[in-house]
């Protein structure tokens, strides 16, 4: 496959980083340091992996970029804004405008398929009328148009994995943060996934990958930021 | 690429089309954010309607109570009674009918009713039994007099007028004390009855924090996807407090209806003893049992109020709970 995706890491002209960290250190509570002095920048349209043992905080790392921790040192900057004693309402509106698929799907049990994947619209308070045929279209992409009606406890790993995606993709993300999409998935489906992501990368979207399948990495000719013992590297 | 789906194959009958076929019409859309069948909702709904019914059950209580001392009370302050007593040496008809025309002086005294002798002794008969001869007890002879509607005489001018004429054996009797022990006590009573209607509706809302709170706790996770498909913290306490208000409608409905079922039982109830002695009795300390519409209102008011607060109360513990 090898497909050439956008790597470039040097910002073009005056566009800001989506994501940019500066001199970052983490840690929860009293404990050691997940991560010590990170520093690095996610480009506009840039494709990039994030990958490193398990436990080296590519998770906390993710949490961080979603502000749903916030760092113990450092500056962490999401689409140019500078999220320390960030206001409840901006940092609404910065997440509204990434995608996130978790590592365990996090979709709600107790709402359909199709009510799993409508949600980020519905919560801007849209009429279900004006984006039903959007979810549908997203649905019957994404090979799910004949499983819309099933709740989540129902569906295949494969196809939990494939509604998790639709749902971060449904409002359009300028940002997708993926944590290990594809480590329920057989490597078939894996790849038909990443194939997805490179898709949506070139309708303009931000994409990071959080995984440490090297197979699956050697099949994108794309930057990576490894993390190890808290410490991050950018091999290009 | 993404032509991942289940190759099923279309019926024949169903020509293949690129526009997106209808939905089905039984895809559900919009089912509640926070998931609602659970236990915790039902014995919510149960808590809640069980404080309903009890906080409607004293209201109409109270109700009762402030409508038949009201009953009784118009009754009582529409007569006045003057005694007169018989004194060695007078002649206590003359006195009674001095007592009377001095009565009928007064403007605004519509009516008045002279006891004759046998009348007031068979007053007596309760206490004494019948059967005696009383002529030689100092009965005391009564004059009713029956107050013109919305007229306002002057009593005090007609107790110092029987003073004058008739010094230490003409008394007039206006009922002041006893209407003012009677409605101090029908006052407690409708005060109690609110003070218990608000602590069992403080009570409903103390046990919707905590059911909140639990509920939140139950379901962080869904509050955190929430979250991070970018619903902001209002939106969250909307769907909360929808789910809730719906709990508590439930719980009102339930506790309000079973009061007024149980009033009317109660109505009906009483109905039938009204033909014994005993029923006479409590129909006149309690009047009619009738709750009338204000005591209907009120307990329908109650049933509204336990929800409106049970929404609010969610609200306001979700957002402080995410801030």
């Amino acid at each position: 496959m090898a497909d050439r995706v956008n790597t470039d890491s040097l910002l073009s002209g005056t566009e800001e980083p989506v994501v940019q960290f500066e001199s970052v250190g983490m840690r929860y509570g009293l404990g050691p340091e997940v991560l010590s002095d990170v520093s690095f920048q996610i480009a506009p349209r840039s494709f990039q992996f994030l990958t490193g043992p398990s436990g080296a905080g590519k998770t906390t790392l993710l949490r961080l970029i979603l502000l749903s921790v916030r760092p113990t040192r450092g500056l962490v900057s999401v689409f140019g804004e500078e999220v320390s004693g960030i206001s409840s309402e901006a940092l609404t509106g910065l997440r509204r405008r990434m995608g996130v698929v978790f590592q365990d799907f996090r979709l709600l049990d107790h709402l359909t398929t199709y009510e799993n994947v409508a949600l980020p619209l519905r919560v801007q308070g849209r009429a279900e009328t004006s984006y039903r045929a959007e979810v549908v279209e997203l649905l019957r992409w994404v090979g799910l148009g004949e499983r819309m009606h099933v709740l989540p406890p129902l569906l295949s790993g494969g196809e939990k994995q494939r509604a998790a995606i639709a749902r971060a993709l449904i409002a359009r993300p300028e940002l997708l943060l993926a944590d290990e999409p594809t480590g329920n998935v057989d490597p078939g489906l894996g790849r038909r996934l990443l194939r997805l992501f490179i898709e949506l990368n070139r309708l303009g979207t931000s994409v990071l990958i959080a995984t440490h399948d090297f197979a699956l990495m050697d099949l994108v000719d794309a930057r990576r930021l490894v993390l190890g013992e808290g410490r991050l590297r950018v091999d290009a | 690429m993404a032509e991942t789906a289940s190759p099923r194959v279309s019926p024949p009958s169903v020509p293949p089309q690129r526009v997106p076929a209808p939905l089905p019409s039984t895809l559900r859309r919009n089912a509640p954010l926070v998931p609602t069948d659970s236990q915790a909702s039902r014995a919510l709904a149960a808590v809640i309607a069980i404080l309903t019914f009890l906080a409607a059950l004293c209201a109409g209580a109270a109700e009762i109570v402030a409508s038949s001392a009201d009953q009784w009370q118009g009754a009582v302050a529409q007569e006045v009674t003057i005694q007169v007593r018989p004194s060695p040496g007078r002649d206590i008809d003359a006195d009674v009918g001095r007592a009377e025309s001095l009565a009928k002086a007064v403007p605004g005294i519509a009516k008045t009713r002279v006891f004759t002798k046998a009348e007031a002794e068979r007053l007596l008969e309760p206490w004494l039994g019948s059967g005696l001869d009383l002529s030689d007890l100092p009965v005391p002879r009564l004059v009713t007099l029956t107050l013109a509607e919305a007229a306002t005489p002057d009593l005090k001018q007609l107790r110092t007028n029987l003073a004058e004429a008739l010094p230490g054996v003409a008394s007039l009797d206006d009922h002041a004390l006893w209407l003012r022990r009677l409605s101090t006590m029908a006052n407690t009573f409708v005060g109690v009855g609110i003070g218990i209607v608000a602590l069992v509706l403080i009570a409903t809302g103390l046990a919707v924090v905590f059911a909140t709170r639990g509920a939140m706790a139950g379901n962080r996770e869904v509050v955190e996807v929430l979250h991070f498909v970018g619903a902001n913290d209002d939106f969250i306490a909307r769907a909360f407090q929808r789910r809730f208000f719906g709990l508590g409608l439930r719980g009102g409905i339930i506790g309000s209806g079973a009061a007024l079922v149980a009033f009317a039982l109660a109505g009906l109830v009483a109905r039938n003893w009204r033909s014994g002695p005993a029923g006479e009795e409590i129909e006149a300390l309690f009047g009619a049992f009738h709750i009338g519409w204000r005591g209907y209102a009120s307990v329908l008011l109650i049933g509204v109020i336990a929800s409106v607060v049970t929404g609010i109360v969610s609200r306001l513990t979700v957002r402080r709970f995410l801030a």
